[in-house]
C-alpha cells in the first residue's frame, strides 16, 4: 500500500491534465468529483496516522533517481502526515468550495488543472525523504501559486501580483537549492533520513551559517516574513478558494515546514536559536498591527496571516520540545480557522458584492449557519476557549516563557500581538455579522449564495473541527508524539487539554483577552490611527519599492547590452582585433622576445620581385576607387601566392589557387555590374583609425609567422602519410592520396559544403522577396 | 627570407582588416577573400619554408624525406582553397539579393531585422 505512494503523486499530474477534459463533460460539478482525490489521501493519512508507533517512520525508496542521490523517496512520520492531513483536507473543502465559487469563471479546467497539481506539488514535498526533491516540489509550488494568483489575468493587479509573488517565492527557492547542495556536499546525502544523524557534522562545519542563511531566505520568502511579508497581501487577488488553500494550509506554511523538517540537522545553534525569534516576532506584531487598518475582509485575513506564520516561525526559532508541540498546534489552529475565514471572506463578496468591512454589516441572520461558523473561527483566532485555538494559543505562551534568547521582549510582543488579535476578531466579527450594529445603507443579499451548499459546507465542517478538537485535544495530541520525536528526537507524551488550572500562562491569557476587549472598545481610535500609520508606511511601499528595482534592474541590463550589442559590426570587428592583436603581442614578448635566433635565408631576387609586386597590388586594391581595378588587383595577389606555392613545390595548390582565382574573378566580374560602386561611407578620420588598427593585426599577424618559424613541437604527422602512401593507398601523389583516402572523409564534408553553397547561391538567386513601397 | 614572407603576410592581414572594417559590404566580402589567401599561406608556410621538391612519389622504396614538401599542409590548404570559393560565391550572391532588395551597400543600414 505505501509502496503505491509514489506512483499515486505522479499520476495526480496525469489526473491534472486530464481535468480540462473531464471540466467539458461535468461543468462545474468537476470540483466535487476531483475532491474524492484528496479524499482519498486524506483517509490514508488518517491511517497511517493512528497506526504509526511513537518512534516509528515508514521510508519508501524512490522509484528513480532524478539526480544522482535525488529521487522521489517518500517518508511518513509524524511531520509529514500532519501536514498531509492538512494539505489533503482542505484540498477537498477547497475543491467544493471552488466548485460552487467559481461557476461563472472562464477556462474552470484549467483553473482546476493548476489547483490539482498545485496539490500534488504540495504533497509532493510534505511527504518526500529526499531533500533534492523538496527543493524541486517546492519551486512547483511557486510556479503554480504564480499561475493560481494570476488567474484572473486580465487583471493587471493580479498579474503583477503573482509576478512578485514568484520572483520572491523563486529567489527563494534558489537559496533553498544552494542550501541544500551545500548539506549534501557536506553530510554526502540528500535522504532526510539519513541526515537525521549528522546534526553534529553540519552545525559545526565552517559553511553551516552560509546554509543557515540560504534555508533562512528560503522560509523568510516562502512564509512572508518581514521584510519579504508584503507579496502576501498582494496575492489577495487571486481567486478566493485558492487564497482559502494557499494561505491556510498550503503554500506559505511550506517555509515553517521546511524549518521543522531540517530541524533536527540544522538547529538548536545559536544562529537559529536568535535569528528565527527575531524575525518571527517582528513578522508577528507587523502582521497584527497592520491587520488593523485595512478594510477589506481578505486583506485583514491576510495581515493576520502573516502574523500568524510569524508566530510559527518564532516557535520554530525557539527550539524546545514545548515549542515545536506548540507550532504543530498551532499550525493546525491556522489551518483550520484561516481556511474557514477565507471560505466566509469569499462567501459574503458573492453575496454582497463587497468585502468592505464598514459597508458589510448585520449578516447575522442571513447567513445563518454560516455566520456560526464564522464566530466559533474567530473565537479560534482570538484564542479563547473553548476553541483548538486557546489551546494552541496557551502553548504558545508557555513556549516564549522558554525562549533562550530575550524571552522577556517575545513575550511582551506576543502579548501586544495576541490581543491585536482578539481585537481584530472582535472588531471584524462585530462590523460583519452583529446584528444589532447601526448601518447606514443595508448591503443588497444575494440568496442564492447565501444559502449555497457548497460554499458554506467548507466553513461550517473547519469551524466544527476547530470546535471538537478544542474540546477534544486527545484526538490530535497523541498523534503529535511521533512527529515531536523525529524533530526533537525525544520521546515525550502530549496532553492537550483545555483546563492546566490556575498558572502564569492562564493569567497571561487572561490579560491577552482584556487588553483585546479594550482595543475592541476603542477599535475606531485604534484603526484610525493604524490606518494612518500605514498611509506612512505607504510612502515606503515595499511591493512599489519592489516593482522599482525591478524595473530599473531591466532599465539598466538593457542600457547594458545596447551599449556592448551596439549592432555595428566593424566596432565588434575592432574589439576583437585590437584586443586580441594586444594579447597577442605581449604573450610573444613576454615569450623570449619575437624571433630569439633569426637564422634568416638568403631570397632568390624573382621572389622577392614577385613580393613587392603582390604587395602594391593590395595596396591598390583597397584604396582604388574602381571596382574592377580592386577584383583585378587581388587577381594579382591570387596568383602570385599561386606562384609562391609552386616556388615551394606544391604543385597541386598552385594548379588549385589558379584555377579557384580564376573563377572568383569572373564571378566576381559578373556580379560586380549588378552591384553598386564604391560609395565611401566613413569620414577621414575613421579610415585613418582603420588604417592604424590594420597595422596592429596585420604586424601582430606578422610576428606570429615569424615565431612560428622556429617552433616544431611534436614530430609531424606528414611523416606517416609519407611513409604510407604507396604501400598503402597505392598512389604517388601524396597530397591526393590524402585528400582521396587517408582524409577522405574531410574532402566528403567539403563537397558538401560546396554543394550546399551552390544550392545556398541558386536559392538565393531565385529568392523573390518583394521591396516595400514605403521606403 | 623568413623577414620578406612575415612582412608579406602581416601586409595581407592588414589589407584584409582594413576591408573588412569597411561600411561597404563589397568591400568586406573582398577583405574576406584577402584573409583566406593570407591564411592558407601562413599554414602552408608553417610546414617550414625550405625550398624542397614537389611531393610526388618516385618508383624507390626508400623515400628520401628531406627532398619532399610536408603534404599535410598541402592538404589542409587545398580544402581551404575550395571552401573560400564556395563562400566567396555564396557571400556575393547574398549580397547581390541584399543590394536587390534593399537597394543599399551600408553595413550601418543591416542594424536590424525590418527592412527599413
Amino acid at each position: 500500500m505505501h509502496q503505491l505512494l509514489p506512483y499515486l503523486l505522479t499520476s495526480l499530474l496525469v489526473v491534472g491534465l486530464a481535468t480540462p477534459l473531464l471540466e467539458k463533460k461535468l461543468k462545474y460539478r468537476t470540483g466535487v468529483f476531483l475532491s474524492v482525490i484528496p479524499l482519498s489521501f486524506f483517509l490514508y493519512f488518517l491511517w497511517v496516522f493512528t497506526s504509526l508507533g511513537k518512534t516509528e517512520s515508514l521510508i519508501i525508496p524512490p522509484i528513480m533517481e532524478l539526480v544522482r542521490g535525488g529521487g522521489l523517496s517518500v517518508r511518513l512520520d509524524g511531520l509529514s502526515v500532519l501536514f498531509g492531513l492538512m494539505v489533503s483536507g482542505i484540498g477537498v473543502l477547497v475543491l467544493f468550495y471552488a466548485s460552487a465559487y467559481m461557476r461563472k469563471y472562464p477556462r474552470q479546467g484549467y483553473f482546476f488543472m493548476l489547483l490539482t497539481f498545485f496539490m500534488g506539488a504540495m504533497l509532493g514535498m510534505v511527504l518526500t525523504n529526499n531533500l533534492i526533491a523538496l527543493f524541486i516540489f517546492w519551486e512547483l509550488t511557486s510556479v503554480f501559486s504564480f499561475l493560481l494568483i494570476g488567474f484572473d489575468n486580465h487583471l493587471e493587479k493580479a498579474r503583477k501580483a503573482a509576478l512578485q509573488g514568484f520572483l520572491i517565492t523563486a529567489f527563494g527557492g534558489l537559496c533553498l537549492l544552494f542550501g541544500v547542495l551545500l548539506i549534501g556536499d557536506i553530510a554526502g546525502t540528500y535522504e532526510i533520513s539519513e541526515l537525521l544523524n549528522k546534526g553534529e557534522l553540519i552545525t559545526s562545519h565552517t559553511r553551516y551559517p552560509l546554509i543557515f542563511l540560504f534555508l533562512v531566505l528560503a522560509v523568510f520568502t516562502k512564509s512572508a516574513q518581514f521584510p519579504f511579508h508584503f507579496w502576501l497581501p498582494g496575492a489577495m487577488n487571486a481567486p478566493t478558494p485558492v487564497s482559502a488553500y494557499l494561505h491556510s494550509a498550503t503554500m506559505v506554511n511550506a517555509g515553517v515546514f521546511l524549518l521543522l523538517r531540517v530541524n533536527p540537522f540544522i538547529g538548536d545553534t545559536l544562529l537559529w536559536d536568535s535569528v528565527l525569534p527575531l524575525f518571527g516576532s517582528i513578522t508577528m506584531f507587523t502582521g497584527a498591527l497592520l491587520a488593523f487598518g485595512e478594510k477589506d475582509l481578505k486583506r485583514i485575513l491576510a495581515f493576520t496571516t502573516i502574523s500568524a506564520l510569524g508566530i510559527m516561525v518564532l516557535l520554530a526559532g525557539i527550539d524546545t520540545t514545548k515549542s515545536i508541540k506548540a507550532a504543530l498546534v498551532f499550525f493546525v489552529v491556522h489551518g483550520l480557522y484561516k481556511g474557514a475565514l477565507f471560505m466566509i471572506a469569499g462567501l459574503i463578496d458573492k453575496t454582497t458584492g463587497t468585502r468592505d468591512i464598514d459597508r458589510l454589516g448585520q449578516l447575522w441572520k442571513p447567513l445563518g449557519l454560516v455566520s456560526f461558523a464564522a464566530l466559533l473561527s474567530f473565537f479560534s483566532m482570538a484564542g479563547l476557549p473553548p476553541m483548538l485555538g486557546f489551546i494552541g494559543k496557551e502553548l504558545i505562551y508557555g513556549a516564549k516563557m522558554q525562549a533562550a534568547y530575550f524571552s522577556n521582549i517575545i513575550l511582551v510582543f506576543g502579548i501586544l500581538s495576541n490581543m491585536l488579535m482578539v481585537g481584530i476578531s472582535f472588531y471584524v466579527f462585530y462590523q460583519v455579522f452583529w446584528p444589532y450594529r447601526r448601518v447606514k445603507k443595508k448591503v443588497a443579499i444575494d440568496g442564492h449564495y447565501a444559502r449555497s451548499f457548497l460554499l458554506s459546507f467548507g466553513p461550517v465542517i473547519l469551524a466544527a473541527f476547530s470546535l471538537g478538537l478544542g474540546l477534544a485535544p486527545v484526538r490530535i495530541g497523541k498523534y503529535l508524539q511521533n512527529a515531536i520525536y523525529f524533530i526533537r528526537a525525544e520521546e515525550v507524551a502530549v496532553d492537550l487539554g483545555l483546563w492546566h488550572g490556575v498558572n502564569a500562562v492562564l493569567i497571561l491569557s487572561i490579560i491577552t483577552v482584556g487588553g483585546g476587549i479594550l482595543l475592541f472598545i476603542f477599535r475606531k481610535q485604534v484603526a484610525f490611527n493604524v490606518a494612518r500609520f500605514n498611509n506612512w508606511l505607504n510612502k515606503f511601499y515595499l511591493p512599489d519599492v519592489f516593482d522599482k528595482v525591478i524595473k530599473n534592474y531591466v532599465k539598466v541590463a538593457s542600457r547594458q547590452t545596447d551599449r556592448i550589442q551596439h549592432g555595428y559590426h566593424r566596432y565588434y570587428l575592432i574589439t576583437f582585433f585590437v584586443i586580441t592583436s594586444l594579447l597577442v603581442v605581449v604573450h610573444l614578448f613576454a615569450n623570449s622576445g619575437i624571433a630569439p635566433e633569426l637564422q634568416l635565408q638568403p631570397i632568390k631576387s624573382y621572389l622577392l620581385i614577385l613580393f613587392i609586386v603582390m604587395a602594391f597590388a593590395a595596396g591598390y586594391a583597397i584604396f582604388s576607387s574602381s571596382r574592377i581595378a580592386a577584383i583585378l588587383a587581388l587577381g594579382i595577389v591570387g596568383y602570385g601566392i599561386g606562384l609562391v606555392y609552386l616556388f615551394f613545390g606544391a604543385v597541386d595548390l598552385a594548379i588549385t589557387q589558379f584555377l579557384v582565382e580564376t573563377l572568383v574573378m569572373v564571378i566576381f566580374v559578373l556580379v560586380i555590374y549588378k552591384l553598386p560602386v564604391f560609395a565611401v561611407f566613413s569620414s577621414k578620420a575613421s579610415r585613418v583609425r582603420d588604417i592604424f588598427i590594420a597595422l596592429l593585426a596585420g604586424g601582430m599577424m606578422g610576428m606570429v609567422v615569424l615565431k612560428s618559424n622556429f617552433f616544431n613541437v611534436e614530430t609531424p604527422i606528414s611523416d606517416y602519410f609519407i611513409n604510407n602512401s604507396l604501400n598503402l593507398a597505392h598512389g604517388k601523389n601524396i597530397v591526393n592520396v590524402i585528400l582521396v583516402d587517408f582524409r577522405a572523409l574531410d574532402t566528403m564534408g567539403e563537397i558538401t559544403v560546396l554543394a550546399l553553397a551552390a544550392a545556398g547561391v541558386v536559392a538565393l538567386l531565385r529568392l523573390n522577396i518583394k521591396k516595400r513601397e514605403n521606403e | 627570407m623568413e623577414l620578406v614572407l612575415a612582412i608579406f603576410i602581416g601586409l595581407l592581414y592588414a589589407c584584409g582588416v582594413y576591408l573588412l572594417l569597411r561600411r561597404s559590404i563589397v568591400k568586406l566580402i573582398l577583405g574576406v577573400f584577402v584573409l583566406s589567401n593570407a591564411t592558407n599561406l601562413v599554414i602552408f608556410l608553417a610546414g617550414g619554408i625550405t625550398r624542397s621538391g614537389i611531393s610526388i612519389l618516385q618508383d624507390e622504396v626508400v623515400v628520401d624525406k628531406s627532398n619532399i614538401t610536408d603534404p599535410l599542409p598541402q592538404a589542409l590548404i587545398l580544402t581551404a582553397i575550395v571552401i573560400g570559393l564556395g563562400i566567396a560565391a555564396y557571400t556575393l550572391a547574398l549580397k547581390y539579393k541584399y543590394y536587390k532588395v534593399t537597394g543599399t551597400d551600408d553595413l550601418d543600414r543591416l542594424k536590424n531585422t525590418d527592412q527599413r
